[in-house]
């Protein structure tokens, strides 16, 4: 099986090639869009700034591409925002793969929400063998609102989507590759998909 | 509902951890990868590794065990110690640490904080503040808490917010090494003042000075070397503890 991580510069992949490693799959950095398209698996990281990470996204066309693929496609936390409508941070537009906008945390909570949260109302593949109200690892300031593609869902001052599906495009907010057992399950069931 | 973290914290020289571990079922006590692995099994939310390497080989051989932790360890680990600059910052990050502590470097030029979470993001800068209560006044402390400066622990603590700190590490070196509980006061106050997760360090001793700064303190995370590295408060029998107490934690079994 070949998967592709998405290297276009934005934080620390290493970890999700990590996490890959102890499930057993060797995945591929990469930015080349043959490569992408061509691939088992797609997974899109982000870590940082939403305007900053598009507008790396946008030099090398991967925003034509990523909306395109066929390939089951697995985006994590920023990488999950930027596969939305559009985001607050950074009056970002997004890839418009999800059909849901991305706010800020009001400052009723401290933000950015840091740790472990549980998941419910699980409704998808990709959660199969998660109990609900298991706990991942979630980093974020911004969040996606709840709707007709959620398949996961975290409350934090608001319930917002932790998770997001349409077709083969997959979202998740928290950190899978930091997530202990429960996050390894979640990629090990994304690396089943057909 | 988010969770109150337990961090348990490492002090590495040269590569190895120093300060005696006494675990049982440890082919390595000083290998830190061995022993994130013990703790993550534990359920450990989150793991601490402190660098007091002196020499630049020591600083080399901190970046190989960054390496290996993140190829073994499935949860986030934050690196601290003698970090000055974005270039440093840059390497843990690409070795795969999750988070970097800074400490002495943002008194000296807090401009760096600014850079820092500019270029790598809030969600993965600690600024860790050591300080002492003398004379009423919570006075910041430089390199270890060895050289006292004039900073106001609240004042200096919200300039760190203000400049893109992700979360603040606040260690009470009245508090520090005497097991008599964690600066609740002074962590209280810090949390009605910032935005920000506050951790608490220094102080602990038994599982009730936990439940107490969760409820008292309002911290978000605590921070403890000796009582987890001597298996003096299993982390599991803590966690049933704080959630007897009514703490939202993550139970792992």
């Amino acid at each position: 099986m070949r998967v592709i991580i998405i290297d276009y510069g934005a934080g620390n992949i290493k970890s999700i090639q990590f996490a890959l490693k102890r499930l057993g799959v060797d995945a591929i950095l990469s930015n080349n869009p043959e490569e992408i398209l061509s691939a088992d698996k797609v997974i899109f990281p982000g870590v940082g700034e939403a305007s900053s990470a598009m507008k790396m996204l946008k030099e090398t066309s991967l925003d034509i591409l990523i909306p395109k693929l066929k390939q089951p496609v697995l985006g994590i936390c920023l990488g999950m925002q930027l596969m939305c409508n559009s985001t607050e941070e950074g009056a970002t537009d997004g890839l418009g793969i999800f059909d849901v906008y991305v706010k800020r945390f009001s400052n009723n909570v401290k933000v950015p929400h840091m740790g472990w949260n549980t998941i419910n109302k699980l409704n998808s593949n990709l959660f199969v063998g998660i109990k609900p109200n298991e706990y991942m690892y979630l980093v974020h300031s911004y969040y996606a609102e709840i709707c007709k593609d959620t398949i996961a869902e975290t409350e934090y001052g608001i319930i917002y989507s932790s998770a997001l599906q349409k077709d083969n495009f997959y979202g998740v907010q928290f950190h899978p590759e930091k997530s202990s057992k429960a996050g390894e399950k979640v990629l090990d069931n994304f690396l089943k998909m057909n | 509902m988010l969770t109150k973290r337990i961090i348990p914290c490492l002090d590495i020289k040269n590569g190895r951890t120093v300060k005696g571990i006494n675990f049982v079922n440890l082919r390595d006590a000083g290998d830190p990868v061995e022993l994130a692995k013990q703790y993550t099994e534990k359920g450990a939310d989150e793991l601490v590794f402190l660098d007091i390497s002196a020499t630049l080989e020591g600083r080399k051989t901190m970046l190989d065990m960054v390496l290996k932790v993140a190829e073994q360890v499935n949860i986030p680990f934050t690196v601290g110690g003698g970090i000055s600059s974005v270039e440093d910052v840059d390497l843990l990050l690409k070795n795969g640490a999750d988070k970097v502590s800074i400490n002495s470097a943002a008194i000296k030029r807090p401009e760096l904080i600014n850079e820092l979470s500019s270029k790598f993001g809030n969600q993965c800068i600690v600024v860790a503040i050591d300080a002492k209560q003398i004379d009423g006044q919570w006075k910041v402390h430089l390199a270890g808490g060895s050289i006292p400066t004039d900073l106001d622990l609240f004042e200096w603590a919200k300039e760190v917010e203000r400049r893109g700190a992700g979360e603040i590490l606040f260690t009470s070196m009245n508090n520090d090494g005497t097991k008599e509980g964690f600066a609740n006061e002074a962590l209280a106050k810090l949390s009605s003042k910032l935005n920000i997760p506050i951790i608490a360090s220094g102080g602990a001793g038994t599982m009730q000075h936990f439940v107490d700064t969760f409820k008292i303190g309002k911290s978000d995370a605590a921070l403890a070397a000796s009582v987890f590295h001597f298996g003096e408060i299993e982390i599991f029998d803590l966690k049933q503890e704080l959630r007897k107490n009514n703490i939202e934690v993550r139970l792992t079994n």
